[in-house]
């Protein structure tokens, strides 16, 4: 009797808040046929707001993935002073407001910031220009390649990798050929958690981007414009677009996670 | 390892040394002014009031639908488990657009929640879902339930089993789960923005607050609170790696 109250609760509990919600979305995007929601789409600005969010994923993804391995190799390997010091940093950007992300740029860049009138001088425009919004995002995508590497690499332990040395490999050769293909489920965990944070972000490039539409307007941006002036038929689509990315996403976690696991 | 650091202090360190010396350039005296002004502390209680509420209800909630999801066999767990993580996947302005379809002002349920608090706490809560059920998850999965049973047959109750065994062995996990997500509740803006309303004093969070600041240029205003929010991040942080040391303890003693 109890067990079916719990499944209950949790049932009820998915239903209202996530699930219920989620299929209203579809619902409401397909309401008025498929013209207008074709029209919304196809809206040059929609358009221009897809590349720009991509865009900015292709940068910031690859970045993070680097600066993940690599950061994970020295918190696990290289026992270093601070350690633990770095570790909390990274961490940092799950526990921090995006918009306070953005208004730390803000004040970097602005045109009273520290730098400002520096890039200013040299003509090269950071604050509400695809600049800022790359650095933004990769602010707030930074810790999860790190996140995922740590464990496996810990678990891992290092003795494949010693063996290898004492064999003569060089650092390179032990990277590409024994680290790197234990830890690559966890890179690729991390990855598609990096991509799905960069599609999604909307507090710091908010703060970054000035909001000019069909220049620095992302799609996230683009849903919340759509919704404000009224046309929740194309604040919808591009929701359902970014959801479905998301579904793909989830999709790719399910399957690599037992990989990971075993 | 000079990369890390480099990296680090550029993309991190920077801007927070940026943001602090912002607020506190005009001294302490003009901070505390500016950081206690009505509308601040009015966002500042909104948003540790509705982040306080939606950790307790995830405390709750979340480890029910651990159990459930560990324990429990029925044909909607693989399902249950798959749409779990979603909140993580979908961009936190379409997450709050979700709620609008439904419980927005044309929604087919007649509940209209939009721009009152409730609002708030309902989109924390569907973007904090996730957090305690992953981190009490695995730790269920693991637990040895010889011990449950030895204390069954003992003659100790279900509640008396869940407060003695199970519980002391979930409760870091639901901590940093709690932790964790109070952090995400604390800063949340794009699943708020759209069904709050952003009315100060009533419906306007901390992050909102930050943001509106910035776009009519009082700096001050913005950078004031968001280095109270960055301390709060420090201090959940600081709770999460606590709660890390203490269970790794024996761990590392091995």
């Amino acid at each position: 009797m109890r067990r079916f109250g719990l499944r209950a609760i949790a049932v009820f509990y998915l239903l209202t808040v996530l699930l219920g919600p989620l299929s209203m979305v579809f619902y409401r995007a397909f309401k008025s046929g498929l013209h207008p929601l074709w029209t919304s789409l196809s809206d040059p600005n929609t358009i221009h707001a897809f590349k720009l969010t991509l865009e900015i994923t292709a940068i910031a993804v690859p970045v993070n993935t680097v600066f993940g391995i690599i950061c994970a190799l020295a918190i696990v390997r290289r026992r270093f002073p601070g350690a633990g010091i770095v570790n909390a940093i990274v961490d940092l950007p799950l526990a921090l407001s995006p918009v306070v992300v953005g208004l730390m740029l803000f004040l970097l860049y602005g045109r009273t910031g520290w730098f400002g009138s520096f890039f200013q001088d040299h003509g090269i425009q950071i604050l509400f220009a695809t600049p800022a919004m790359v650095i933004a995002t990769i602010f707030v995508s930074l810790p999860f390649v790190a996140r995922e590497v740590v464990p496996t690499l810990r678990e891992l332990g290092d003795e494949q990798e010693q063996a290898a040395h004492t064999l003569g490999a060089s650092g390179w050769q032990t990277f590409w050929r024994v680290t790197l293909p234990s830890i690559r489920w966890a890179v690729v965990y991390g990855v598609v958690l990096t991509t799905a944070r960069c599609l999604g972000e909307y507090g710091a490039v908010a703060v970054v981007s000035g909001h000019i539409e069909g220049k620095t307007e992302t799609a996230t941006l683009r849903v919340q414009d759509y919704y404000e002036n009224f046309n929740q038929t194309g604040s919808y689509g591009i929701a359902i677009v970014l959801a479905a990315i998301s579904v793909i996403v989830l999709l790719a976690m399910t399957i690599i996670r037992p990989k990971e696991a075993t | 390892m000079g990369f890390v650091t480099t990296f680090l202090s550029i993309v991190v360190l920077l801007p927070i040394a940026a943001l602090v010396w912002t607020s506190g350039k005009h001294g302490w005296h003009e901070f505390w002014t500016v950081v206690s002004a009505p509308e601040a502390v009015a966002a500042l209680k909104l948003t540790l009031g509705a982040a306080v509420i939606v950790s307790a209800l995830n405390a709750v909630l979340g480890t029910i639908t651990a159990w459930v999801l560990v324990r429990d066999d029925f044909a909607g767990t693989r399902l249950m488990n798959a749409v779990i993580d979603l909140p993580f996947a979908l961009p936190t302005v379409v997450g709050g657009l979700t709620l609008l379809a439904l419980y927005g002002p044309s929604s087919p349920l007649g509940v209209n929640i939009a721009f009152t608090r409730t609002a708030i706490v309902l989109a924390l809560l569907f973007e904090t879902l996730p957090f305690v059920v992953r981190t009490v998850q695995p730790v269920l999965h693991e637990l040895d339930r010889e011990s449950e049973e030895a204390a069954r047959s003992l003659g100790a109750g279900e509640v008396r089993v869940f407060r003695s065994i199970v519980l002391p062995n979930i409760l870091p996990g639901i901590l940093s789960g709690v932790a964790l997500a109070f952090a995400r509740a604390v800063g949340e803006i794009g699943s708020i923005v759209l069904i709050s309303g952003n009315l100060p004093f009533k419906t306007e969070v901390a992050a909102v607050f930050v943001f509106n600041h910035i776009q009519s240029g009082d700096q001050n205003g913005a950078s004031a609170v968001a280095v109270v929010m960055l301390l709060i991040s420090f201090l959940l942080l600081l709770v999460i790696g606590g709660v890390r040391y203490l269970t790794t303890r024996h761990e590392r003693r091995a």
